[in-house]
């Protein structure tokens, strides 16, 4: 064999083999379920700061939690980032996550962001409000996501699938606020209000209630916020059409998810993980995730962006998003039974 | 060709342990295990989420699922058969490019090719905004198909899964005895008669393996449906196994697909059965084409045209206008990364899908005991299982080896192993076999069938030992199978994503993964560089595929 | 100095069922053999288990005095320097007519290949097609071109599975004569197997009649036809009649063509009755003689006319006269015995 091929078979080898070592004395391994372009760059930040290199997998969180609990004690991963509190409660009842007490994160972290236990951290914020289109909508005449079953909405709302986990856990909140029964024949009612049956994702439901297909849309400020800001036109004058309302003010507030992170109970690192863990909630980065994704801050003294600010401030529903977790599987049956599809 | 075989009755029912079955079954078994950890699940009581499921949605997921099915047969065999006989059989102007063009759909991955028609047609989209413009008409005014819907999702399969039908038919029609169809013509036949009553039987084996194939990469897409909001039998055992967090259940679910896919191989088995009888005569001429007059010959143009433009020029068109109007991508030194290592991987996994192909192929023809004929049916099932079911059922094991391992070195030499295939690209590539083994091993198995088992004995009692056979007498008469099965492989593996997703390595990525990223996130415009990139690099391999095929027309059998 | 080839007590089986049982022959070297019988007789395996495809359950083959198979060690075909020619003559449709041929010589130059595949073109006469393709050829082409690949390394022994059931009927005459000249030509010891009659005494020297996996006669072909072994052999090769007979003391036997001494083919005593094997050319048409019997059928072969006749009793025979003797059916015409000894079995 020539040297050249041999190498090049070497090569390979080691791409196969090794493709996890890193050479890099000072490392952190992360799981995670938000999107490599919408953490690489604060991940990027604290190495840059730090000196310790990240290393990166992502991929749905039901997943990688399924990869953690097989890798077992021997994971490569030191910490799970995921986009909602039902896969970190999920992660935690699974028994691959540790406690992290922290005199940093407990100061900055509000109690109903994060596990009783200390298990988990929410790291931002993501609130699902009704959207309604300007001058079609009288936001008067908007209340509650319970009051969505009202006549006046019949065949104007558009909402997403139920396999969707914002729906999941939307639903799960009202299980938690208003008990099984009601939520039912809520869901029930609601599933009749639908303008079509639920296709797409959020961005979906906002391009057809501004396309005149209804009048109501359901999704997370954020994907309102990208609509925005977004480099096509149509997309923006799409989202220009749209109004935020803020649901459940007068009760327990507007229905939000976290996206969070937790160590893992393998973590070889721990030290360099928490060192993460915490960066991740310092003003700098919480400020990144309202620039960079219009969500909101998990820290009550970093200010959300402009664009957060022009929808006003509002109540959040300060349920323990554990709760959100443990009720997942009934609200998805539940949403089953109502034909939600 | 006479049926020699049946002169020689082989033993079965009795299991020869020797080298090749010993091969053939322990790379079976260990390619099964994927699967076979998934259907362990069966065993485990899901309690009454079955009764859930009944009552609420197991109905709409048979329906759906079925209904796709039929949507997707329909589709591929019009657009599939059509080209193929007309670029085989017909002369027309355009033949010679649309006889490579229309494979193309097939390096267009079925989400993808959802994203984008779902952004050009969906009611928001430009083409229903420019209707509603110039009439003035509102929402429920007017009647415009719904894209996303099973129809489009039907459609949407149909359109990027027709090359499978038409490259086997296509192959099978230039492989037909002209005298057959001779003899059609001068019983006063004319292309259509000929092609009903003479080819279009002939060539069914090769359309329904052709059929086969579609159709089980139907069942297993989960990308399409999921956006469409069709619930069939893959989104159902993603609902019940994240969800509703029962695992044995979504098992359960996955096994009642396991059901249909081996009925669709039972069928495939069966017509190919018959293929042996259909070569009558053992030689060929070359090929006359049938001239199409000025009417016929639009009517051809527009046919593959059409096939070519929906499946390929349109969505590659919209990608396109979204990468160069609104995506934000840097193409630096990370996206490079992306395509090399997707070309790594498919260039792995395919090389290895062959060579496993090869082992397999000539287990079953050296030893056709029941033993080795179930073997290569269990290491082709696959195929049809979700990217992610299989995913889960190599992740499962591989770590339970690893951690096994690791406890004995540690009780051993105080030393750990750590995980040693866990989270390596070991475990994708494996991965990646048990999906697509199927399509290579079936090429293979076409290939070996043309090698008749006297041109061995011929070769042997010439003095040529086991080895020289393939060297001199084999691998120049399966070239053009083995590059075929190499390039399918290829190109699946480049288009394929959730193994990818699930099972990668730190920091590794491909393209496939960067644009589902960004799609999923809603931008589909941005996952346009990525989608593109992919499209891009399946083309060559595509195009090298439509070569091989014409090729072996010129070297066919005597 | 050994025989080319010898077959001991050999013994074949597929699974459970015998297809070989218990066959021994031996061929000389420059013989050409054949093996005749109706298809699943066993033919074929035997033919495959001395190429060494198939292995022995009992006995031995031996190629020019080496033991190549026993029970339980089968000398690979391809260390048996055997040549095979097979019915659908599986030549190699990715290569040229020169390099099939070629593709057994091994050792030697390009050039004394090119030599070797010159001569045996000259000897099939196809001269010239070295660069053509198989699926260029015709069938009877590519029968010849199979036939000089299998001969090019001189093998032991060729081996010839039905090489003519791939073609038609005139073709496969005249290629039986011209294989054997070319064999013949060549020294070449070889077996056919076949189940055409016609065939076997066109090529062969010796003729080893199968049935049920068993060899009944290993012969010359006029033996196999006059002096048939058994009667399945009688039934199976040529045309004929079984008439009954009654032995007579002294061993000579009555029928009513008349007495005859016989060829007995078990023991036998005065007053056993017997059944006495007529083939048509046994009977002579005689105008002259007194013995006339009625003609009940009648089928033109050009040359002659083969009537059948019918004796009293309804027994019926055959006869081959000359064509220009056309007698109607229904007419009594006068035969004659041309044999005085017969073949009788039991009856």
């Amino acid at each position: 064999m020539s040297p050249v091929s041999k190498s090049i078979l070497l090569s390979l080898m080691l791409t196969f083999i090794a493709p996890s070592l890193s050479l890099a004395d000072e490392v952190v391994n992360l799981y995670s379920a938000r999107k490599e372009q919408l953490i690489k760059p604060l991940l990027d930040r604290f190495s840059e700061q730090t000196g310790i290199k990240v290393n990166l997998v992502t991929g749905k969180a039901d997943a990688l939690l399924q990869r953690l609990q097989s890798e077992g004690r021997n994971t490569p991963a030191d910490m799970l980032i995921t986009t909602d509190a039902g896969r970190l409660h999920r992660a935690k009842a699974a028994g691959v996550t540790q406690a992290v007490e922290s005199k940093v994160l407990r100061d900055v972290v509000p109690e109903s962001f994060r596990d009783p236990d200390s298990h988990w951290y929410g790291l931002s914020l993501r609130a699902r409000p009704i959207l309604y289109v300007k001058g079609k909508v009288d936001p008067s005449r908007l209340s509650t996501y319970e009051a969505l079953i009202d006549p006046d909405w019949d065949n104007r709302i558009c909402i997403r699938s139920s396999g969707n986990i914002y729906n999941q856990s939307l639903v799960a909140s009202m299980i938690a606020a208003n008990g099984a029964e009601a939520t039912e024949t809520w869901a029930k009612a609601f599933v009749k209000q639908f303008a079509r049956p639920p296709k797409g994702g959020d961005r979906d439901q906002i391009k057809a209630a501004a396309a005149g297909l209804c009048d109501i849309a359901i999704a997370n400020t954020y994907y309102l916020a990208g609509m925005l800001t977004s480099k096509d036109q149509a997309q923006r004058d799409a989202a220009a059409k749209m109004a935020v309302f803020w649901p459940n003010q007068q009760g327990r507030g507007a229905h939000v998810n976290v996206s969070g992170a937790a160590l893992t109970k393998a973590a070889k690192n721990r030290k360099n993980a928490v060192k993460l863990l915490e960066f991740l909630v310092n003003r700098d980065s919480q400020a990144w995730y309202a620039e960079a994704n219009g969500e909101y801050p998990v820290r009550t003294d970093v200010e959300p962006n402009e664009l957060l600010k022009e929808w006003g401030d509002f109540k959040m529903d300060r349920l323990n998003l554990a709760q959100l977790g443990l009720l997942n599987p009934d609200a998805l049956r539940m949403m089953d039974r109502a034909g939600w599809k | 060709m006479r049926p020699t075989a049946s002169r020689f009755p082989w033993p079965h029912l009795s299991i020869r342990l020797n080298g090749w079955s010993v091969t053939v079954l322990s790379l079976a078994l260990l390619l099964a295990v994927p699967v076979i950890v998934v259907l362990s699940y069966l065993f485990e009581p899901a309690g009454e989420v079955w009764r859930h499921l009944a009552d609420t949605v197991l109905r709409d997921y048979v329906i759906n699922s079925l209904l796709l099915m039929v949507g997707v047969a329909i589709g591929v065999l019009l657009l599939g058969v059509s080209t193929a006989w007309l670029t085989s059989m017909c002369q027309f102007p355009g033949r010679s490019v649309f006889e490579w063009a229309l494979l193309l759909p097939m390096a267009i991955p079925a989400y993808i090719i959802a994203y984008t028609y779902t952004g050009l047609f969906d009611f928001a989209g430009p083409v229903q905004t420019m209707i509603r413009e110039w009439t003035g008409w509102g929402y429920g005014d007017y009647w415009f198909p719904e894209i996303r819907s099973i129809e489009g999702a039907a459609l949407m399969l149909a359109l990027v899964l027709y090359p499978y039908v038409y490259l086997l038919s296509r192959a099978a029609f230039l492989g037909q005895s002209i005298c057959v169809l001779d003899v059609s013509r001068t019983l006063g036949n004319g292309p259509w008669r000929t092609f009903f009553s003479v080819a279009l039987p002939l060539a069914r084996p090769a359309i329904v393996a052709g059929l086969s194939l579609a159709l089980m990469e139907t069942l297993a897409d989960y990308g399409t449906v999921q956006y469409f909001g069709v619930s069939t039998f893959t989104t159902g055992i993603f609902r019940t196994w994240y969800g509703l967090n029962n695992a044995a259940a979504a098992a359960q679910l996955s096994a009642m697909l396991l059901l249909v896919v081996f009925a669709l191989i039972i069928l495939e088995k069966i017509s190919r059965k018959q293929a042996r009888y259909h070569h009558t005569s053992q030689r060929h001429q070359a090929l006359t084409r049938f001239e199409l007059n000025a009417r016929q010959s639009v009517m051809a143009f527009l046919i593959c045209s059409g096939a070519l433009f929906f499946g390929f020029i349109l969505p590659a068109g919209q990608l396109l206008w979204w990468a160069l109007t609104t995506a934000e991508e840097n193409l630096d030194s990370r996206f490079l990364n992306l395509i090399t290592h997707t070309i790594v991987l498919a260039g792995t996994a395919s090389l290895l899908a062959l060579m496993l192909a090869l082992l397999l192929g000539y287990g079953k023809r050296q030893q056709k005991s029941w033993s080795t004929l179930f073997a290569v049916r269990l290491a082709g099932m696959g195929y049809a299982i979700p990217g992610t079911v299989i995913a889960i059922g190599v992740m499962i094991p591989f770590a339970a080896f690893d951690n096994a391992l690791d406890s004995w070195a540690r009780e051993q030499f105080g030393w750990s192993t750590g995980l040693l295939l866990s989270g390596t690209l070991i475990a994708l590539v494996f991965a990646y076999l048990v999906r697509f083994l199927a399509v290579s091993l079936q090429t293979v198995e076409a290939g070996l069938g043309k090698i008749r088992p006297t041109m061995d004995e011929v070769a042997r009692s010439l003095g040529t030992g086991s080895g020289e056979i393939v060297r001199r007498v084999h691998i120049p008469m399966l070239k053009g199978s083995l590059l075929t099965a190499l390039l399918l492989v290829f190109v699946d593996v480049l288009k394929e994503l959730p193994a990818t997703l699930i099972l990668r390595p730190f920091n590794y990525n491909t393209l496939a993964v960067r644009a589902y990223e960004l799609a999923s996130d809603e931008r589909l415009a941005d996952a346009s560089y990525a989608a593109l990139t992919i499209v891009a690099v399946g083309i060559l391999p595509v195009i090298l595929l439509s070569r091989t095929i014409t090729r072996s027309r010129h070297a066919k059998s005597a | 100095m050994p025989n080319q080839l010898e077959v001991r007590h050999a013994s074949v089986r597929y699974g459970r069922q015998v297809v070989v049982d218990d066959v021994s022959f031996e061929l000389e070297s420059g013989v050409i053999g054949c093996l005749l019988g109706p298809s699943g007789c066993g033919k074929t395996s035997l033919l495959r288990a001395i190429a060494g495809f198939e292995p022995l359950v009992h006995g031995e083959i031996l190629l020019h005095g080496r033991q190549v198979s026993r029970p339980g060690h089968t000398l690979a075909p391809e260390k048996r320097r055997v040549g095979m020619v097979f019915q659908d003559f599986a030549l190699y449709p990715h290569l040229t007519v020169g390099e099939n041929v070629v593709f057994g010589l091994r050792g030697i130059s390009g050039k004394s290949q090119r030599q070797r595949v010159g001569e045996l073109l000259v000897l099939v006469g196809l001269s010239g097609l070295e660069d053509k393709y198989p699926h260029q050829l015709s069938g009877g082409q590519q029968q010849r071109i199979a036939l000089i690949r299998a001969m090019a390394p001189r093998p032991e022994i060729l081996l010839l599975d039905e090489p003519f059931s791939g073609l038609d009927v005139e073709l496969r005459e005249q290629l039986a004569g011209e294989v054997r000249a070319i064999l013949k030509r060549e020294g070449v010891t070889a077996i056919l197997v076949t189940h055409d009659q016609l065939e076997a005494f066109a090529l062969a020297d010796i003729i080893g009649v199968l049935g049920s996996g068993r060899l009944r006669q290993w012969d010359s072909g006029y033996h196999i036809y006059h002096r048939p072994a058994d009667r399945f052999v009688a039934e199976f090769v040529g045309q004929g009649a079984m008439i009954p007979g009654r032995v007579l003391a002294g061993g000579r036997i009555e029928s009513a063509l008349g007495t005859m001494s016989a060829d007995f083919k078990q023991q036998h005593q005065a007053g056993d009755s017997v059944e006495l094997l007529l083939r048509p050319d046994d009977i002579i048409h005689d105008d002259e003689s007194d013995f006339k019997l009625k003609i009940v059928g009648k089928v033109f072969q050009g040359a002659e006319y083969l009537y059948t006749l019918s004796l009293d009793d309804g027994t019926e025979l055959l006869c081959l006269v000359q064509s220009h003797h056309d007698h109607a059916v229904g007419e009594r015409i006068g035969v004659r015995l041309a044999v005085d000894h017969v073949v009788a079995f039991p009856g």
